[in-house]
Formats: C-alpha cells, sequence, structure tokens
C-alpha cells in the first residue's frame, strides 16, 4: 500500500517552516525563505554518465502522480515530476524545488509560492502557475479517481470538487504566471509536506488530455529524467532530461528498472554484478549470508523507516470493549522474538509514532512484555480462562508467520486467537467492517508514513474520521477529546513553536497508548544493497523520501 | 486439475458382474499397486499415530527451534528433518500434515464423486432437456481454468480446513461426472433396463438397484485417482497461502511458508514436496492398478 | 461436418458466456470492495461514493454484468482498478511470454513423453518400461511448484546452468518449461506407449516383420508415424493442463506472463484483470478443445466426429 520511508534521524522542524519572528506588522506578508541554490546541493565528486539497472518483483502499475501510490512506483514518479516542495536529498528537510520561495499569512491559512522561471516539460513547453493549479484541480476532482485526493482536504473548495459541485478549487488562485496563493480552511502545519507529495506533482494539461486514462502510461514531466521505453510487465528505462532545471542533474544517462524479479534473483544478479540495486532489498534466506561477508556488508546501507507494524483491536467488540481486555495483549507480545524472525530488521515498538518522527517519545516506557500482569489484567476484566477470537492477517510472508507467533503468544495468557490469513483487499475490508475483525495484524498493509510528521499516524487510522465503515481506523478507536487536541496541534503553523506541536503530539499518542486500541510490535529498518561502482552519499540509499534511492543524485564511479 | 491419467479410461466396457471378487489379492500381486498400498499405508499410520510418535507438539514454536538470527535448524539429532522458520519441528509438523492432506483427500474426494456421480447418472438415465442441461453445465465447468476457479472460490468463501474440502470438491467432480454419464447413458439403452422400464419400476428403482452397481467400478476407480488430485489441489493451494489456515499443518504451506528460506534450507521443502510427491504417485498407482483389474479391455494398455 | 462445427462453435460461445457469468458473480460476491482500494485510506464516504458511482459499481448484479458483456462484445475487456489501464492492453502485452512458455512447455512433454511412450512401447514388459511407467506416474503426480523450486535449487543455484528466474533468452525458457513439460510428458509416454503397442499388433507390421524388415526400420518407418498420429491430435486437450498450471509455474519463475498478471491481480481483487485472464484461459481451453475434437478425426480415422 504505502509506501514512503524516511530515514532514521531527528527531523528539525525550523528548517521546513520560516515566519516572521520579526514583530512587525504589515500583517499579511511575511517573509519567503530562499530557495537553497541548486548548484549547492550537487555533490562535487560525482561522475557525469553511466547507466544503471534497478530491479522490482511487482510490476509499475503506472507513473501517474496522481495515482500512483506503490514502493516501486513512488520514487520513480519522484524522478519525473517535480512538486511545488520536495526535501534536502537524503533527508527529511523540506525545501522549495519548483518554488523558488514561498511565503505564509500569520494565521496560517494563506500560502504564496513564487514559481521559477524557465522550467520546461519533457514536452519542451514552460510549466506556470497555471498548470500547478490544473494539476491539483485533477487530483482532487473523484473523476481522477486519485488515492490521494485526501491529503488535500484542507484548500478552500476542496469539499465542493469532492462533491462533484465544482471542477476547480476556490482556494487556488493563479496571481500572475509564476505566483501562485492558496487559501486554506483552517491553518494547517502539514501543508508544505502536501506540496511535497507526489499527489501535487505537477502535469501538463496538454499531455494529460491527450492520454487521458493513460496518462499514466505515458507520463511526461518536468523532472530529472523521462521515459524512454516501457515494455509492460518487464521493463522500464528512464534517461536523462537534459534540459532539467536544476543545472548538474541528474548525473545518470540512463536508469533500466527490470520488473518481475525475484528479490532472491535480483540479489544473486547483484552477487554477479549484473544489477546495481535491488529495488526489494535482502530477502530474509540471504540476510544473514550478507551480513556475515565483510565485502558485501559494506555495500549494504541501513537506515529508519517511518513505518509501524500493529496489532488493532475492535474497541467496539466484546472483550476488546475492556481496555484492561487491550492492556493485557500489550502485555502478552513477546515483541523481541517476533523481531527476531525477520532476521532483527526491525526494532521493537511501544508507541505509534516510529523512533524517527517528531513527537517520538524517548522517555515513554510503554507496556512491558509480562505474562503474569497480562492474566492478571485479563481476570480483572472478567476473563481468567481467557477467550476466543480472530486474528486477521495478510496472506504473504511473513505475516502468517507473524501472526502464528503473535497467535502462541496470546495462547500463554490464554487468548485462543484463529488466524485468518486472507488477501490484502479482504483483510482491509474486514477492518472497514464493525463487525469484520476483532483483531489484525497490519503487516504488509501498514502504516509507513506519506511524510514525515507526526499527524500523518493519526488522521485516518486512530482518528474518529476513519472509524467508519470502510474506513481504515480498524481498531474502531474514537476519542473525540483527542480528535480536538489533533486539530489543535495541527493549527500551530509558527515553525519557532515547533518543538511545542511535537510535544503535543507526543501527550496525543500517550493517551492513545492509555487506552490501548493497538499493541505497536515493531518499526522496520531498512537495508540497501549497492554494487559496487555506485557512488554517492549514503544517505541517498536509504532516502527517506525518494524510496529506495534517490535517483536524481546517485552516480556511478566507472565512467570517464 | 484434471488428472492427466483419466482420458485413457474407456467408457464403453461391459462389466463383469461381480467386479469385487478377488479384488485385495489381484491388487496385492501387482508390485506397482503394493508399493502404491505400502505408501498409503504409511502416510494414514503416521497421520493416525502423529501425536505419539515426536516427543514435538506441531505448533509449538521452540526458543532451541531458531538461531539467534531467526534462521531454521538444520536437520539432526534433535531435531531429525530440522525446524522450520518459527522453529517448529518439521517432522512433527510433516505428521500432522498428513492428517490434513488425508481429510481433505478423502472427504474433498468424497463429495467431489459425490455430486459427479449424481450429474453423471440423472443426466445419463433422463436424457431430455435435464440431461443436456446438466451435460452442458459439465462442459462450462470443463473450460474453466481450474486453479483460478478454485482461486476465486477459495477468495470468496474465506478458507478453513472443511471450506478448503468444498472448494476442491466443486472444482473437481466434473471429469467423474462425464465418465459415469457416458457409462449410464450406454447402460439404460441396454435390454435388461428396457425390460425393467415396461414392467413399471420407478426410475430410482432401476437407477440404484440396476444401474449403480454397474458403476461401482469405475467409481472406485475414479475415487482412488481422484484422491490424488485432490492432494495435489490442497498442496498447491495452500502453497499459495489462499488454502488451510495457520497453523493447521499442510505440507503445501510448510513450503509455502519456508520457500524464501529454500536456497539456505532445501530441506524445508524437499521434504514436504516429496511427501506430496509420494501420496499423490500412491494414489495413481493404486488407481491405476484397480483400472487395469476392473477393465479387461483396457488391460495391456497402460 | 460444417454443420457440426457450427454447432461445436455456437455450443462453445455458450460455454464461454457461461463461464463469464459464473467469474463475474464470484468476483461480484468478494468480501472485499475495490472502490477503497482505488480511492486510498484518506478518502471521504462521499468521494468513495462518487467513484463507486463512475464505475458502475453501485448497479444491481444484472445490470452490472450486463455491461460488462456488452462492452466485451465489442472486444473491451474493461480498465484495471489498480494499474488503471486497459485490461486488454495488460494481457496481449503478457501473452507472448504465456505463448512462449506454452510452446516450450508442449515441445518438452513432446519430446520426453514420446521418447519414453515410444522406448517402453518397444521393450513392453521388461524392467525398462516398467520403470519408464513409473517415472510416467512421477511425473503425473509431481506438484509443479515443488517440481519447480527443486529444478531451480539444483540447475540454477548449485549448478548455475541455467538462470534463477526471469525472462529473456532462450536460458531462461527451460527450467519452466520442464516444469510445464514434466507433468504433460508422464501423460504423452503413456498416451504413447499405448497406441505404439496398437500399432504393432496390426496386420501391417505383422507383414512387414514377416518380411524380414529390419526392427528398426519398422519401428521408425512404419509403426512410428501411425503411433504418434492420434497422440498429436491430442494437443489441444494439453492446452487446458497448461492453463491450469500456469499461476503456479509463472509465480514460481517470475515469468511475465497472464498467469503472474492473474495472480498480482489476485492478491489486489484487481477484479476486471481477474475476468480479463478467466475468459482468456478459456477461450483458450474451448478452443483447444474444439480443436481436438475437429482435427483428430483427420488424423486418426479411428477417432470420430461426436
Amino acid at each position: 500500500m504505502k509506501t514512503k520511508k524516511t530515514r532514521e534521524r531527528e527531523h528539525d522542524m525550523r528548517n521546513y517552516l520560516i515566519s516572521t519572528v520579526t514583530a512587525s506588522a504589515l500583517a499579511l506578508v511575511l517573509l519567503g525563505m530562499t530557495s537553497v541554490r541548486a548548484e549547492d546541493a550537487v555533490d562535487p565528486n560525482a561522475k557525469q554518465g553511466g547507466a544503471i539497472t534497478i530491479t522490482y518483483k511487482d510490476d509499475v502499475a503506472t507513473l501517474d502522480p496522481a495515482i500512483g501510490y506503490d514502493w516501486q512506483n513512488w520514487s520513480m514518479i519522484k524522478s519525473l515530476f517535480d512538486g511545488l516542495m520536495d526535501y534536502e536529498p537524503g533527508t527529511t528537510n523540506l525545501r522549495p524545488d519548483l518554488a523558488e520561495s514561498y511565503e505564509i499569512a500569520p494565521d496560517g491559512k494563506t500560502f504564496t509560492f513564487k514559481l521559477r522561471h524557465g522550467v520546461k516539460f519533457h514536452n519542451g513547453r514552460e510549466m506556470t502557475a497555471d498548470d500547478v493549479k490544473y494539476s491539483l484541480d485533477r487530483v482532487t476532482n473523484p473523476k481522477t479517481q486519485s488515492p490521494g485526493a485526501g491529503f488535500f482536504g484542507s484548500i478552500k473548495g476542496y469539499d465542493d470538487i469532492a462533491a462533484g459541485k465544482a471542477e476547480s478549487l476556490a482556494g487556488i488562485t493563479v496571481v500572475d504566471p509564476y505566483t501562485i496563493k492558496f487559501e486554506l480552511t483552517r491553518p494547517d502545519a502539514t501543508f508544505l509536506h502536501v506540496m511535497a507529495i507526489n499527489f501535487s506533482h505537477v502535469v501538463p494539461k496538454e499531455e494529460v488530455e491527450k492520454y487521458g486514462a493513460d496518462f499514466g502510461k505515458h507520463p511526461v514531466g518536468t523532472g530529472a529524467f523521462k521515459l524512454a521505453e516501457w515494455t509492460l510487465g518487464q521493463r522500464v528505462v528512464f534517461e536523462r532530461n537534459p534540459d532539467y532545471w536544476h543545472k548538474g542533474l541528474p548525473h545518470l544517462d540512463k536508469i533500466t528498472f527490470e520488473i518481475g524479479q525475484e528479490p532472491i534473483v535480483a540479489l544473486l544478479r547483484l552477487q554477479k554484478g549484473e544489477i546495481d540495486v535491488p529495488g526489494d532489498g535482502i530477502p530474509p534466506a540471504k540476510f544473514q549470508e550478507v551480513m556475515a561477508d565483510p565485502e558485501q556488508k559494506a555495500r549494504v546501507v541501513e537506515g529508519g523507516q517511518l513505518h509501524t507494524g500493529y496489532i488493532t483491536m475492535n474497541t467496539t467488540m466484546a472483550p476488546f470493549d475492556n481496555v484492561k481486555v487491550r492492556q493485557a495483549v500489550n502485555m502478552a507480545i513477546n515483541k523481541e522474538r517476533i523481531v527476531q524472525l525477520i532476521n532483527n530488521r526491525a526494532v521493537p515498538a511501544n508507541q505509534p509514532l516510529p523512533p524517527s518522527m517528531p513527537g517520538y517519545d524517548k522517555t515513554f516506557k510503554g507496556y512491558p512484555y509480562d505474562v503474569a500482569q497480562a492474566k492478571a489484567l485479563l481476570a480483572e476484566a472478567g476473563h481468567p480462562d481467557g477467550f476466543d477470537t480472530q486474528l486477521f492477517a495478510m496472506n504473504t510472508d511473513p505475516n502468517p508467520r507473524i501472526a502464528q507467533a503473535i497467535q502462541q503468544d496470546l495462547a500463554a495468557v490464554g487468548i485462543k486467537a484463529s488466524i485468518q490469513a486472507l488477501a490484502q483487499a479482504n483483510v482491509i475490508a474486514a477492518g472497514g467492517d464493525k463487525a469484520g475483525a476483532p483483531m489484525i495484524w497490519s503487516g504488509g498493509m501498514a502504516w509507513i508514513a506519506d511524510f514525515p510528521d507526526p499527524s500523518n499516524f493519526y488522521g485516518p487510522i486512530l482518528g474518529c474520521a476513519g472509524a467508519v465503515p470502510g474506513g481504515w481506523n480498524w481498531s474502531w478507536y474514537c476519542n473525540k477529546d483527542l480528535d480536538s487536541k489533533a486539530a489543535e496541534a495541527d493549527s500551530v503553523v509558527d515553525p519557532a513553536k515547533a518543538g511545542e506541536r511535537a510535544k503535543m503530539w507526543s501527550a496525543i499518542y500517550g493517551k492513545i497508548m492509555d487506552d490501548a486500541p493497538w499493541a505497536p510490535v515493531f518499526n522496520e529498518q531498512r537495508f540497501t544493497m549497492k554494487s559496487t561502482r555506485m557512488g554517492g552519499a549514503d544517505n541517498l540509499y536509504v532516502d527517506p523520501v525518494h524510496i529506495p534511492i534517490n535517483y536524481d543524485n546517485v552516480y556511478v564511479t566507472d565512467v570517464q | 486439475m484434471t488428472n492427466p491419467i483419466a482420458p485413457e479410461l474407456s467408457a464403453t466396457r461391459r462389466m463383469p458382474a461381480k467386479p469385487h471378487a478377488g479384488l485385495w489379492r489381484r491388487l496385492l500381486k501387482r508390485p506397482l499397486a503394493l508399493l502404491g498400498l505400502v505408501i498409503i499405508a504409511l502416510v494414514v499410520v503416521g497421520a493416525v499415530l502423529a501425536p505419539w510418535l515426536t516427543g514435538y507438539d506441531p505448533n509449538e514454536q521452540m526458543f532451541d527451534g531458531l538461531t539467534l538470527e531467526g534462521a531454521p535448524m538444520p536437520p539432526g539429532a534433535q531435531f531429525w528433518l530440522g525446524t522450520d522458520l518459527l522453529g517448529r519441528d518439521l517432522l512433527t509438523r510433516l505428521l500432522f500434515g498428513a492428517r490434513t492432506s488425508l481429510i481433505i483427500g478423502i472427504v474433498a474426494n468424497g463429495v467431489a464423486l459425490l455430486i459427479g456421480t449424481l450429474i453423471g447418472i440423472t443426466a445419463g438415465y433422463f436424457r431430455g432437456w435435464i440431461g443436456s442441461a446438466l451435460m452442458r453445465f459439465t462442459d462450462l465447468m470443463m473450460a474453466f481454468p481450474a486453479l483460478l476457479l478454485a482461486i476465486c472460490l477459495a477468495a470468496v468463501l474465506q478458507p478453513s480446513l472443511w471450506i478448503v474440502a468444498m472448494v476442491i470438491a466443486l472444482v473437481n467432480w466434473v471429469q467423474t461426472a462425464r465418465v459415469i454419464y457416458t457409462e449410464t447413458s450406454s447402460l439404460s439403452e441396454r435390454e435388461f433396463i428396457d425390460a425393467e422400464r415396461t414392467i413399471g419400476a420407478s426410475a430410482p428403482r432401476i437407477l440404484f438397484r440396476h444401474i449403480l452397481p454397474h458403476l461401482v467400478p469405475t467409481i472406485i476407480v475414479w475415487g482412488t485417482l481422484g484422491i490424488s488430485t485432490t492432494v495435489l489441489l490442497e498442496a498447491t493451494l495452500s502453497y499459495l497461502g489462499i488454502g488451510v489456515q495457520p497453523p493447521t499443518a499442510s505440507w503445501g504451506n510448510i513450503i509455502f511458508e519456508n520457500q524464501t528460506y529454500f536456497q539456505a534450507a532445501p530441506w524445508l521443502v524437499f521434504f514436504p514436496g516429496t511427501a506430496i510427491l509420494a501420496l499423490a504417485l500412491a494414489f495413481n498407482l493404486v488407481g491405476d492398478a484397480l483400472r487395469d483389474i476392473l477393465d479387461p479391455t483396457q488391460r495391456g494398455r497402460a | 461436418m460444417i454443420a457440426y462445427l457450427g454447432r461445436r462453435v455456437v455450443q462453445s460461445v455458450l460455454i464461454l458466456l457461461g463461464v463469464s457469468l459464473i467469474t463475474f458473480a464470484l468476483l461480484y460476491l468478494l468480501p472485499a470492495d475495490p472502490v477503497r482500494q482505488i480511492a486510498g485510506r484518506s478518502a471521504t464516504p462521499e468521494t468513495v461514493e462518487n467513484i463507486r458511482r463512475q464505475l458502475g459499481l453501485d448497479q444491481p448484479f444484472v445490470v452490472q454484468y450486463w455491461h460488462y458483456l456488452t462492452r466485451l462484445l465489442s472486444g473491451d475487456l474493461g480498465r484495471s482498478y489498480i494499474q488503471r489501464s486497459e485490461v486488454t492492453e495488460l494481457i496481449i502485452s503478457r501473452l507472448p511470454a504465456s505463448l512462449l512458455l506454452m510452446v516450450g512447455a508442449i515441445a518438452c512433454e513432446v519430446v520426453i513423453g514420446l521418447t519414453m511412450g515410444l522406448i517402453a512401447a518397444v521393450k513392453r514388459g521388461t524392467a525398462t518400461d516398467q520403470s519408464l511407467m513409473v517415472a510416467s506416474f512421477v511425473g503425473v503426480s509431481a506438484p509443479q511448484f515443488v517440481v519447480g523450486l527443486l529444478l531451480l535449487y539444483v540447475f540454477a543455484v548449485r549448478l548455475s546452468w541455467f538462470p534463477i528466474g526471469g525472462y529473456g533468452t532462450w536460458r531462461h525458457l527451460v527450467l519452466p518449461s520442464l516444469t510445464m513439460g514434466i507433468l504433460g510428458a508422464g501423460w504423452y509416454a503413456r498416451m504413447m506407449r499405448s497406441s505404439m503397442i496398437d500399432v504393432l499388433r496390426q496386420d501391417y507390421v505383422r507383414t512387414a516383420r514377416a518380411k524380414g524388415l529390419a526392427r528398426s526400420a519398422i519401428i521408425f518407418r512404419h509403426a512410428l508415424p501411425n503411433a504418434i498420429l492420434p497422440v498429436i491430435a491430442m494437443i489441444g486437450i494439453d492446452i487446458g493442463i497448461f492453463m491450469g498450471g500456469i499461476v503456479v509455474v509463472e509465480s514460481v519463475f517470475g515469468w511475465p506472463g497472464i498467469g503472474q498478471l492473474a495472480w498480482q491481480a489476485i492478491q489486489r481483487i484487481d477484479i476486471p484483470i481477474i475476468m480479463g485472464v478467466t475468459l482468456v484461459s478459456a477461450f483458450a481451453i474451448v478452443l483447444g478443445n474444439l480443436l481436438a475434437d475437429t482435427v483428430a478425426p483427420f488424423i486418426d480415422p479411428r477417432i470420430k466426429l461426436r
């Protein structure tokens, strides 16, 4: 499902917003932030030219930025298209991209972006503010059927377009060809992140209209690469965009993505030097072998990931409507062992947020693994002999195995959970049905953040908005008080108060853990392996945004 | 999944009066059938005595069943066939997996045989619109890619042991129906059936008293060959992760759960794979011998 | 003959209609909501309903099926929910790989099967015959995913003779074809053996033998051509067996054919693709049966038109 990842690193909120600290006054217009000069970001050691090969197992479904939402196409789209904002390569630090600068009104409800001049689409036409507006109107229009439309809910006029009552977002105004203004219905601290996700990337109207629903097979953007070849189910080839606005990028002339390659095959081919990066990572059976060999281990880059694997408990279904039962489950799970089952490629979790997310509470102790205490809580809740229930899980490895480990842990405290290992879509449907699934192991469908902000772990999965039929809040946990606290936190747009905002979110997740609608199990770590000829900083290979690697900034060392 | 041995079975032979006479004795005289029977007997014994043959619980995930890095144990003194990726004893799971295979083999195939016989006999005896409607439906089922159909059915019904058995039965009755149909229609044209009709015997009486006994050899042969097909289909569904639900052991899901390790630990694929092959082979060998014995016109042809 | 063919074609079309109806009904009953997959997890209920309306999924079953059928008649298999491409385009792009695998598999099974059957028939009653027949039983009893994994382990991982999977050169084709072919080879071996034994009993063979022709000449010049014909006529039926194994074998070997497409679609309940692949497979099976039934009588006069 969701596919982005982030490096383990403290997120520096100061970099992502700037507003007026100078108390002065002219009310509306604040200081804009000038862009990082393009040349600064280029690695001086980088060599120009060369071609690399990346492999993936699953099909690239589409390269339409309004639609693509898979592991493999997420950063491919980022290399073909650009948005107003992006992140510094290898980090979670926001910076302007197609925008040159931006300004935020003090009420946090008006954002004005100045666009870069001379940016050209792959078809040669210059990109202007009209294209930005068109792209956002398109992604929010229900006819586009974008899975990301919901991210733009704070823009004025969103409700009308979502209901099919308007064709255009009332809150977006093209001031001049290089200036665009967004008006929001509420202050939104996450808005700049939203302007950096793929769904807001800029597309040229004439090409979209030319290809219609097949635009995703004929992508035309402003990005560092353009599509050269696409053989369905087998191969996608990108070639360098010589007119890319960011001088000096990209370094590579060509990237070939080979599709339908099993991770195990990909790794063996890497060992033979046939490919450069296996996009799906190191398969479990080979992980030990690779890590035991110093030469191979040196080519592995490890990074954190904005991911949490968790067990949901349906808080509206007996006996999980009793908080003591939910707490007992939290104490019954042996997380260390589950981490062992996936070759220690994760760290045990005790709260919804992953460690690299702002708002993660290092001091939070969570529920300890304590079988006796779990039994005591169950007895207090009136289930001294446990009870029967069901645990749903996705039916692709390793999820059925993890579900069986959870099942054994639950059995140790008397909870007899039968496993329903089903296709992803069936599990999602069961979770979205109030009487559908008592417990779900989230693996394979787990929440990986769309952008590095704590609010991203709340909305649809723990907030009241998601606790509706067909929603993603599989715990059916709805705490109105926390909903208003979340809204309060997200209205803190002032970057000077970023630390305060993170604390507000920590408090929200702390409260959630008191109610224990989830049993957080682990946070996955990323391990990317590369060929010897690949160059560039390590953090480009575990880029939190451009996954698995930042195609625009890496290079090969064996060219002239 | 069609049983590829099937098309050879002649549908137009004439029946011996007492098909079962000396069946066992004649079966045991054939070395291949004997081999099949021995394998089946071993599997049955293993399945029945499973709880007592090893000291382990099939579902217990043991601490010492895994290395600290989470890798399975190779075959050795403590775990004879090694452990799986959850640290469970592979031999114990194989023995319990035999239960799954046999239960599915017998139940699913029994139901398939029942459906196939009922449809075949009805269509063959009544002909007319009932007969052709039933046979057109059978043709339709023949045109389905069987595995895809089974996968779709399993997705709709959400698998448990019994649901998997039903899914397999719903996919596997077709060939039986066709054979029974052909035999029934040729039988019901014969004089002694006509005679029964003219003296006013009811249709059920004719079907059950006169036609069905003649079909017994065919049903025995198909019942045996069908188990082989069924065992393979169950293994395949479980291998795809849509068969029997964990932690119930099945030979197919043992391979499914462990195949990511198959290069480092090939025994996790090799042992259950051999078990599936052996059981399917055994039923095919016995079924083939039964056909030779029960169908003299076919003797020597295969 | 024309009338017979006409009747068979009409029957085949009706069968395909039935297949489409049953598959459509099964997928309609699936306990999963495709619209939720399309709309993403941040969608409001209004957006979800809007998309449902656009796709016509709010309509009653009969109406939905009717729409599907009318589009189908104009060759339109719809658009994938997840991949958002025309299903026809997706299938066509993957069909060459599946057809290549089919050719490879049939070549394997015919060559291996006929050779085994021929030797067994000639050496009838000997230990060679017995062991070949046991081998043919092993072939039809072996689960394809096990055969595939073991062939991969031995010939690709250990011996490195062939690539571990993927698509492109003839070397990629060998192991998947062999995996597919082993099942069919068992079947062909048994048919070939009985067909050959029948032919060897014929008068003209006896005459030839009486005339003192060399044994090899009798077998290869006289008996073999006659024995092979009825076996070859069965290749049409083989397509059905092939289609049964394609999902598993293509997923074991990462072969980019329609079986892999179907399996990916099943995981994500991409209904238009599942429908499309099922119909294409059923079409192939029906066509194969039709070929077997109409061509076989010309090749082998002993088989009569039904």
